[in-house]
């Protein structure tokens, strides 16, 4: 459960009316972790959907960090789409908080709310856009 | 600092006859829930000294009220394929408490009888009581933590009898509390807390605003009395997996009433406004999972959503809390994430919420997982702060597979907290095969080594139970998934097979 208030800031759910908003705080886990605590770990488990809503974790794949991730942001959604463990280790950089979705609930989720859908596309999209632009 | 208690465990004789007067302890446990009389007697069995205090008269903490309905969800079997008082009994038992010595075993088995599997509440708290007494536990009765600060490398805690200085706290104080979600007109409706008799709602028109749990128990105690009964949250109520539904299905009675039957609804919608006025509450909401609008009267209101853990003054302390500031949010150790000193066990274990994998959550919240919680919490408490270490089993290379294999089929702490608590032996130079007894994964996954291995029970998104394997070597974590199989019988040679195989430089 988590305060539909903390799901009303972010972008990802703009698009929700309040009664969605509030159904989403349901179904939604809030998790906190300590500085340098695993959220996601590479190879290993994953199967949830994170959405980071305070502090900033890092992108590391064997040990080098590829990226940084801010409030807003979102990862876990790959290895729930593909059912393949995840790539990368999700480290937290401080003390960081989410909201959490279970692989089980994901595809409701996203069929419930298809504008929640759209805007997770969009933000893959530019995700894969500045990786072109960036290899070239 | 560590005292060997021998069976004793400090304190005692100051005023009349109340244990632990205020003073300094090495630990300090706050209440006497089944969390926090676990808790002790772990300890205790340790030889941590330690003081225990409540709040309460006597031992049992919410069964001394709740369940409303008078009887709880979680079942014990009197006769399982395992004698009372092994330890493989326990995953037939969810009720009793933890105990070394077979008199404090099973105790929920000698109060219960056979009309139910499902202890009552009486029943319950008599079990608890026994335990309390037989084992016995000293308890400060009567003593309610007020506030609480740091002085001098020291939680200092204030109480109704004076001051408690310990090193670390394990706050013991449930998940029990009345909470309200922010809805406009919500304080005005009594909670599930002020429930007490189906008669108060005889032939009454019922708004119960939840629909977990607590919800659907009001709603199942109700159905004989009111004459509608609607449970409205935004929330979609989800049975299709049981292991992760969202009521569990003691209390579903009423959920089949509303879509096989009339009388009973059970609504998805987000209540925007609820007035009580002279003839009752008014109403006003709007559909989630599909469009609408709902206005409607209804004689009373019940608000079932939710409870809160009590943490008082902690949050000034540091102490951070998920769930709209319900639930401490704590590490795989269950400390809290943001206090060194300030721990916590029974209900509100919880706040670790360990992988998730397959979005699997822990039995964390019922007696059946927390009761472990606080064995490992215990042991962990005395090496880390204490250095007291248990004797550990060593085994023979041949020894091993066997071992892993029995642990994943039968033993309980496994089978009660899928993927969330493990078996792990450690491989040491020095040492050679040593049992490290059981661990949270969360850690085990993340604590880099040493070269280990761990087993765990897991369940995939569709329900389906099948063994894990973690291992670390060289300094990197290999984790397998073995096949279920029907019966859960997973001594079998294929299982063997795969575990020889991840052990190949340990068991060959
Ligand atoms: C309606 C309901 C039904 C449930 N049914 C079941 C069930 O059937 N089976 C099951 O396993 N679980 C059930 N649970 C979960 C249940 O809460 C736990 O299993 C169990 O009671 C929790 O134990 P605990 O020791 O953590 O907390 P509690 O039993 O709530 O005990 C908390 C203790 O802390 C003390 N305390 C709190 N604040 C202070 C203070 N400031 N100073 C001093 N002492 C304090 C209290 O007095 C009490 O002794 C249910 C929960 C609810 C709400």
């Amino acid at each position: 459960m988590i305060d539909p208030d903390s799901l009303a800031r972010l972008a990802l759910f703009a698009d929700l009316s309040r009664a969605e908003l509030e159904a989403a705080g349901q179904l939604f886990d809030e998790q906190m972790y300590e500085t340098g605590e695993r959220i996601l770990r590479q190879g290993l488990t994953g199967n949830a959907f994170y959405v980071l809503l305070d502090g900033c974790v890092a992108i590391k794949i064997d040990g080098t960090e590829r990226a940084r991730l801010f409030p807003g942001d979102f990862f876990g959604e790959v290895s729930i789409l593909t059912g393949e463990p995840p790539t990368a280790d999700v480290v937290a950089m401080n003390a960081i908080r989410c909201a959490v979705l279970g692989e089980p609930d994901v595809e409701g989720f996203l069929i419930r709310n298809p504008r929640v859908m759209l805007r997770m596309l969009q933000a893959e999209a530019r995700r894969v856009r500045s990786a072109n632009l960036w290899h070239g | 600092m560590a005292r060997v208690a021998g069976g004793d465990d400090g304190g005692g004789g100051a005023d009349g006859d109340r244990p632990f007067p205020p003073g300094e302890y090495p630990i300090l446990v706050v209440g006497s829930g089944p969390g926090g009389l676990q808790t002790s007697y772990c300890l205790r069995r340790l030889g941590v000294e330690h003081a225990v205090i409540s709040r309460d008269d006597r031992p049992g903490g919410m069964f001394r009220w709740y369940p409303v309905f008078q009887r709880l969800l979680s079942w014990t079997q009197l006769d399982a394929p395992f004698e009372r008082g092994s330890r493989e009994f326990e995953w037939y038992d969810h009720n009793s408490l933890l105990g070394d010595e077979r008199e404090h075993q099973a105790l929920i088995c000698d109060v219960l009888d056979r009309s139910h599997v499902v202890p009552t509440r009486q029943q319950m708290e008599d079990g608890l009581a026994a335990f309390a007494e037989r084992t016995p536990l000293r308890v400060r009765y009567g003593c309610s933590w007020e506030s609480t600060r740091r002085e001098n490398g020291r939680l200092v805690l204030t109480t109704s009898d004076g001051e408690y200085r310990c090193r670390a706290a394990v706050f013991a104080l449930g998940v029990t509390e009345p909470w309200r979600s922010p809805i406009p007109g919500i304080d005005q409706v009594p909670h599930y807390a002020d429930c007490r008799h189906g008669e108060d709602y005889a032939g009454k028109s019922v708004f119960i605003i939840g629909k977990r749990n607590s919800a659907f128990e009001l709603a199942d105690g109700l159905l004989p009395w009111a004459s509608r009964i609607v449970l409205a949250s935004p929330r979609p109520v989800e049975t299709s997996n049981f292991a992760q539904a969202s009521v569990r299905a003691r209390y579903l009675q009423p959920y089949e009433v509303s879509v096989l039957g009339g009388g009973t609804y059970a609504v998805d919608a987000a209540i925007e406004r609820i007035e009580r006025d002279a003839d009752g509450f008014r109403i006003s909401a709007s559909g989630t999972t599909r469009p609408g609008r709902i206005e409607m009267r209804a004689d009373a209101a019940i608000a079932a959503t939710g409870f809160t853990t009590p943490l008082r003054d902690q949050p000034q302390l540091g102490v951070a809390a998920v769930a709209q500031g319900r639930i401490p949010a704590l590490t795989p150790f269950w400390r809290s994430v943001s206090a060194e000193d300030i721990y916590f066990a029974g209900n509100a274990t919880q706040g670790a919420a360990g992988l998730r994998k397959h979005g699997v959550g822990s039995s964390s919240p019922a007696v059946h997982g927390f009761r472990y919680n606080a064995r490992v919490l215990a042991e962990h408490l005395a090496r880390d702060l204490f250095g007291i270490e248990r004797e550990r089993r060593r085994f023979e290379p041949a020894q091993l597979v066997p071992f892993l294999l029995h642990e994943l089929a039968h033993a309980p702490e496994l089978w009660a907290q899928k993927g969330y608590l493990a078996r792990a032996v450690r491989f040491e130079p020095a040492q050679g095969i040593v049992d490290a007894g059981v661990v949270p994964l969360a850690h085990f996954v993340d604590a880099g080594g040493p070269e280990a291995i761990a087993v765990a029970v897991e369940m995939d998104t569709r329900g389906q139970i099948y063994p894990a394997a973690y291992r670390w070597r060289g300094g990197r974590l290999r984790g397998v998934e073995l096949a279920g199989e029907l019966l859960h019988r997973f001594q079998d040679a294929e299982h063997a097979r795969v575990l020889t195989e991840l052990l190949d430089d340990v068991v060959r």
